[in-house]
């Protein structure tokens, strides 16, 4: 694949379809047949037994907004992770229906991870720091440094090339991270409550900067948080977990149509999808047996 | 910015530079007034003055100590990351291999420099191996844990990113390890010295190759006090100096990014 079809995302996608159209592979607008994504019956035990997922089904479709949301132990996380490719699950298919296959038999897909800390190396400038998944893939420098900076200037960071991580502020360093889970055009972006960290003002300023790269470059992404405000604020769709085992507890449809901005914070649609969602997690929390920590 | 950072150093040099001056006049003034014999204790000015009036030969005795301290502290570098490197490697070599590595720490080198200078015929040879020998462990030990200390989420991102092995060493082992394979660093330098001096003491040895430690006991031997304290000045300085080179490499090394390189803006 060259960095020019890396770089345009679009094009990429045009050739899926070029692709599906050849192989006859009918093009059905069912959300299933569409899914990038797709998990049947995904379970997690942990060496120590304790069950983290229980058959977890969940389908993601492209331009999806996901939000994992539930309390803390419902294995969103190890949810995430097993998406990653970062844990396998111990029982359950796992499929990505629109990728390429490579020899191992593995699906070819790309994926950005932003994790919940920046996990930017200290020791090098923020360039290098974005640069690296292309170092990893055996890219140049001098070949990408174009999309560097763009990926910086993205996320508003053109003037801190040169800045180590230790000189920038934790949003700073969030964007950064954003932007280098952006540079390679991952086919789903996967976020593990990226924000947590952050204080409710840069949290806010982030959520707007996120659904705005969202549209501009047609992004699935799927988000953990616990936090019922963002979910609403940010997904298409929020899919509530609830704990021991984590499984799924409901899942809520969030139709208000992107762009979103500060009115749509102030709006009673969203206190509505606020108040629904909040329901629907308390349901989630009482379907959790009490176990003593 | 310069004028305020050549103020800082300033600050930090002159106080202890004053208490060393102070000190140096009272001992003068002691050994002065209650006229102790230099063969007991001798003034600062008699330690400068047979340090001057023998130059050539205590910078060929000094030279030949540095030699091997310096020799012994590559060869501890050397091994020493080797090791670490097989060390994490493989959990199990660690285990068989580390009780060993402590073993080599804790035994006293003056009680196994003997045997050393006894087994390797060529005196050289043989104090470089006791130097290297005590100046190896904090290297071996520091560079182990770095090696180890990785963080999770900089493990999580690079397998994301199908990392291969060699990128997992060379991008992410070995930079996250430098600050403590520098701390370890540090220690050895001091160490290499100490071997260096102390395996010269067992050894005795003298002629072309003769070191500080010789030179100070010859001095002791002959009552020239003044010769021995000179001797000890100059195995103290070359001390000081080759930590601060060590001081030196780690500042070049982790400069910008670490932060036991970093001044504090409101330390």
């Amino acid at each position: 694949m060259t960095a020019r079809q890396l770089a345009n995302g679009s094009t990429e996608r045009t050739r899926e379809n070029d692709q599906r159209k050849r192989w006859n592979v009918p093009s059905a607008e069912q959300a299933t047949d569409r899914a990038l994504l797709q998990l049947a019956g995904i379970s997690k035990r942990f060496s120590n037994g304790l069950v983290a997922l229980e058959g977890v089904d969940l389908s993601v479709g492209p331009g999806e907004f996901v939000t994992l949301l539930g309390p803390s132990g419902c294995g969103k996380s190890t949810l995430l992770r097993v998406i990653a490719g970062l844990a396998s699950p111990s029982n359950g298919r796992f499929d990505w229906p629109q990728s390429n296959h490579d020899g191992d038999g593995k699906p070819g897909r790309s994926l950005g991870f932003v994790f919940q800390e920046p996990t930017l190396l200290p020791w090098r400038t923020v360039a290098d720091n974005v640069y690296l998944p292309l170092q990893l893939a055996g890219k140049r420098k001098g070949d990408v440094q174009d999309r560097i900076v763009e990926a910086l200037a993205q996320v508003g960071l053109s003037r801190f090339v040169d800045a180590y991580p230790r000189e920038l502020s934790g949003g700073m360093k969030m964007r950064v991270s954003i932007a280098r889970a952006l540079l390679t055009n991952p086919h789903v972006l996967l976020m593990d409550e990226p924000f947590a960290a952050l204080d409710e003002i840069t949290r806010t300023k982030l959520n707007n900067d996120l659904l705005e790269l969202f549209a501009r470059k047609h992004l699935t992404v799927i988000f953990v948080t616990h936090s019922v405000y963002e979910s609403v604020f940010l997904s298409s769709r929020i899919v509530v977990m609830s704990a021991r085992p984590g499984r799924v507890s409901a899942e809520i449809a969030i139709d208000v149509p992107y762009p979103r901005a500060e009115e749509y914070r102030m709006s009673p649609t969203y206190n509505d999808c606020c108040r629904r969602v909040s329901d629907a997690l308390r349901r989630a929390m009482a379907e959790t047996p009490f176990v003593s920590d | 910015m310069v004028r305020r950072s050549k103020y800082v150093a300033l600050a930090e040099v002159l106080p202890p530079f004053i208490v060393g001056v102070a000190m140096l006049a009272v001992w003068e003034a002691a050994c002065r007034v209650f006229a102790v014999p230099s063969y007991l204790f001798p003034a600062p000015s008699a330690i400068a003055h047979s340090i001057v009036v023998d130059v050539p030969g205590l910078m060929r005795a000094l030279w030949s100590t540095l030699r091997v301290a310096l020799i012994a502290l590559g060869l501890a570098t050397a091994i020493g990351s080797l090791v670490a490197f097989l060390f994490v490697q493989n959990k199990l070599i660690e285990r068989c291999f580390f009780p060993y590595a402590v073993i080599l720490q804790v035994t006293p080198i003056v009680a196994i420099a003997p045997l050393i200078i006894i087994l390797v015929k060529n005196t050289q040879i043989a104090l470089i191996i006791c130097a290297t020998i005590i100046a190896i462990f904090p290297i071996i030990s520091n560079t182990t844990i770095g090696l180890r200390s990785i963080d999770a989420g900089h493990q999580d991102l690079f397998a994301i990113n199908h990392a291969t092995r060699w990128h997992n060493l060379v991008l992410l082992r070995i930079p996250s390890a430098l600050p403590f394979f520098f701390a370890g660093l540090r220690i050895a330098s001091g160490l290499s010295l100490i071997g260096a001096v102390v395996a010269e003491f067992v050894a005795g040895t003298g002629g072309q190759s003769a070191g500080l430690a010789y030179e100070i006991l010859q001095a002791g031997f002959q009552l020239d006090i003044p010769r021995m304290f000179a001797g000890l000045f100059l195995i103290t300085v070359t001390g000081i100096a080759l930590f601060l080179v060590m001081v030196g490499f780690s500042k070049l090394a982790l400069g910008r990014w670490h932060d036991s390189e970093m001044e504090r803006e409101n330390g």
